[in-house]
């Protein structure tokens, strides 16, 4: 067998790592990254082994905050699972309740009315961009700046109270109903939205000066991390992830229909490049163009009822539907198996950063370890996603 | 205003009762027409019956949805087929069904104790049917062509094991290993198969339908019903004698 000399060489450096390797007995170290650790947002453990400072192995431990909620809502009614819903992904609450309500809304035949479904596609769009600000401060935060993380907070701030005036719940708002909304708009609400949404603009233009530009934050993440398109399609990884891969796929665009995004102008971003640094790159923009959704939206408000004619007792007729969105973190589905009880026979639940996650193993081997934490932070999950 | 023209408080015109109380309680007609399938999923189905032949059991769709139940053996060849002839380059998800109905656990409807949905007591089956108990289905997308279908395979109750698709799909490692402690249901040809949320000594499968939920065995939900007694209005304590 011929070898180019390429080949060789290649092969001839591996032997001589090897042999020094066998003379000095360098051996793996096993490194215990968490259950706490500031670059993971709740408890993920990851124990990964060590050849110096490059990482053999990687295995990420989850389960610290598995809370049963697929076993929960065989035991629920319809109304009460939005309640636990909203707990997975706690920082984009209300963007889990759509999927799911509108899986029984499917099932029940029963349709939001225009003005209910305009004013939860703004809120879903509030939470990714209350998401999204959050992860532009704190991503920078990981790779030693600071001051990004205090603006990320402050800007989430505007967002968290907007959704807090309309629903009553920072966090949780719990607004959704099979048929449309608990009420309708605080008056002056949709003027001091298009105030916050002109902040939001100004922030993601900060972010982009402060951060984008910095040298220290380009080589900390250019290059790092990179998943190629068909492997992350593979292991499930999903919404901005994937689409920083190069991959132009964005349910609320190519999904079924949900919500009003074919009324509205906006566009899919994606990034060829894959790595920590396009992933940041592709939240940037999607910020921006959720706060152009959100202006068109506040624009075109219709009027009327936010609740249709539903009756007292939610009975859900005998079928399965599966819904699946566009969450700030990536797909979130639920397939739904109904038999016309009060609540559903079994849920399955499909949770964006549960598959975002389980590249790691993949995606770690190889890399450096203060890479990690970029890489980490880069994917961008919430336990309460991966565990349910 | 004087005071005849101020409605009492807490009562509604009886109008506006009478309107709610209307509408009727959505019923499934007892003999659907069933729909014919929408063309896009007919394509799809199409092309796995060219590739799978005798191992697609059933086929049904859902609201525009692909369902299929693949033969067991056919199970590790649906997802290749799915993969490489209809691009569906995207794994959602694979988890399990326990189509047993689950035992009454807490009271009973009649009586106002809402603690537990009362679910039917006979079996049946969802859309593309079941064999027995155990099902294992997955969802798998397209993200080029924009399309998706859900796959399921029928798992024998005495011998719970199904080809693992982590070979295929690689993303299917945690699912498989969540749906085997969950359900219990063995994954042929996983790498590495062990707890993924539970404590590695936890006896039981919490997903299936017989496994109780504890907190609620204990104590029911007091559900929709206000239970709490208004102030003065506490319930005696039974007086306990020494």
């Amino acid at each position: 067998m011929t070898l180019d000399f390429r080949t060789e060489a290649l092969l001839q450096k591996h032997l001589a790592d090897a042999r020094i390797n066998v003379e000095l007995e360098t051996e793996g170290m096993v490194l215990n990254l968490g259950p706490q650790h500031p670059a993971t947002h709740g408890t993920l453990r990851v124990v990964v082994k060590l050849d110096g400072e490059r990482v053999v192995s990687a295995d990420p431990v989850i389960g610290y905050m598995h809370r049963g909620y697929e076993k929960l809502t065989e035991y629920r009614t319809y109304p009460q699972i939005t309640t636990l819903i909203n707990r997975i992904d706690w920082l984009s609450s209300f963007a889990n309740e759509v999927p799911f309500i509108h899986g029984a809304e499917l099932l029940m035949g029963v349709e939001a009315p225009p003005r209910a479904e305009y004013i939860r596609t703004i809120l879903t769009e509030l939470s990714r961009i209350a998401t999204f600000v959050l992860f532009l401060g704190e991503m920078a935060l990981q790779v030693g700046a600071i001051t990004p993380a205090f603006y990320g907070f402050r800007d989430r701030e505007h967002v968290l109270n907007l959704i807090e005036a309309a629903t009553g719940g920072r966090f949780h708002p719990n607004f959704n109903r099979i048929g449309g909304l608990k009420i309708d708009l605080p008056s002056g609400w949709i003027d001091e939205c298009r105030r916050v949404m002109k902040k939001i603009f100004d922030s993601v233009d900060d972010f982009e000066d402060l951060v984008v530009g910095n040298e220290i934050f380009e080589v900390r993440t250019r290059g790092v991390g990179v998943i190629p398109a068909g492997v992350g399609a593979a292991y499930g990884v999903s919404g901005s992830n994937l689409r920083a891969s190069g991959v132009d796929w964005d349910l609320r665009r190519d999904g079924p229909g949900y919500l009003v995004y074919k009324d509205l102008d906006w566009k899919v971003w994606t990034h060829a490049d894959g790595d920590s640094f396009a992933r940041y790159w592709v939240r940037m923009q999607e910020t921006r163009e959720s706060a152009r959704m959100v202006i068109q939206m506040l624009d075109g408000l219709p009027a009327g009822p936010v609740m249709a004619k539903v009756p007292r007792i939610i009975k859900v007729p005998d079928g399965e539907v599966w819904v699946n969105t566009e969450n700030p973190l990536g797909e979130m589905g639920y397939y739904v198996i109904s038999k016309g009880a009060t609540g559903p026979f079994r849920t399955k639940i499909r949770s964006a950063s549960f598959s975002n996650v389980s590249i790691l193993p993949w995606l770690l081997k190889g890399v450096y370890v203060p890479d990690i934490i970029t890489i980490l932070a880069s994917l961008y999950f919430i336990l309460g996603d991966i565990d349910r | 205003m004087t005071d005849a023209e101020i409605p009492p408080e807490g009562e509604t015109p009886p109008e506006a009762e009478a309107e709610i109380d209307d509408i009727p309680i959505v019923e499934p007609d007892p003999e659907p027409e069933p729909e014919p399938m929408p063309e896009a999923a007919a394509q799809l189905l199409a092309q796995l019956e060219k590739e799978l032949k005798d191992g697609i059991i059933e086929a049904g769709h859902t609201f525009g949805d692909l369902v299929v139940r693949v033969a067991p053996e056919a199970w590790r060849k649906a997802a290749e087929v799915a993969r490489d002839k209809l691009e569906c380059d995207y794994l959602s998800f694979v988890s399990g069904i326990d189509w047993m109905p689950a035992p009454k656990v807490g009271g009973d409807d009649t009586e106002g104790d809402t603690s537990t949905p009362a679910q039917p007591t006979e079996t049946t089956y969802g859309v593309a049917g079941s064999d027995g108990r155990f099902q294992v289905f997955a969802r798998v997308s397209s993200t080029s062509r924009h399309h998706g279908v859900t796959l399921k395979v029928d798992v024998d109750e005495d011998a719970p094991t199904v080809a693992s698709w982590v070979p295929v799909y690689p993303g299917a490692d945690w699912h498989e290993r969540e749906c085997w402690e969950m359900f219990g249901i063995g994954f042929v040809g996983h790498p590495g198969m062990r707890h993924l949320y539970l404590p590695a000594e936890f006896e039981g499968h919490p997903l299936r339908k017989d496994f109780p939920l504890l907190a609620r065995e204990v104590k029911p939900w007091p559900g929709l019903v206000d239970v709490e007694p208004m102030p003065g209005e506490e319930v005696v304590q039974e007086v306990i004698p020494e």
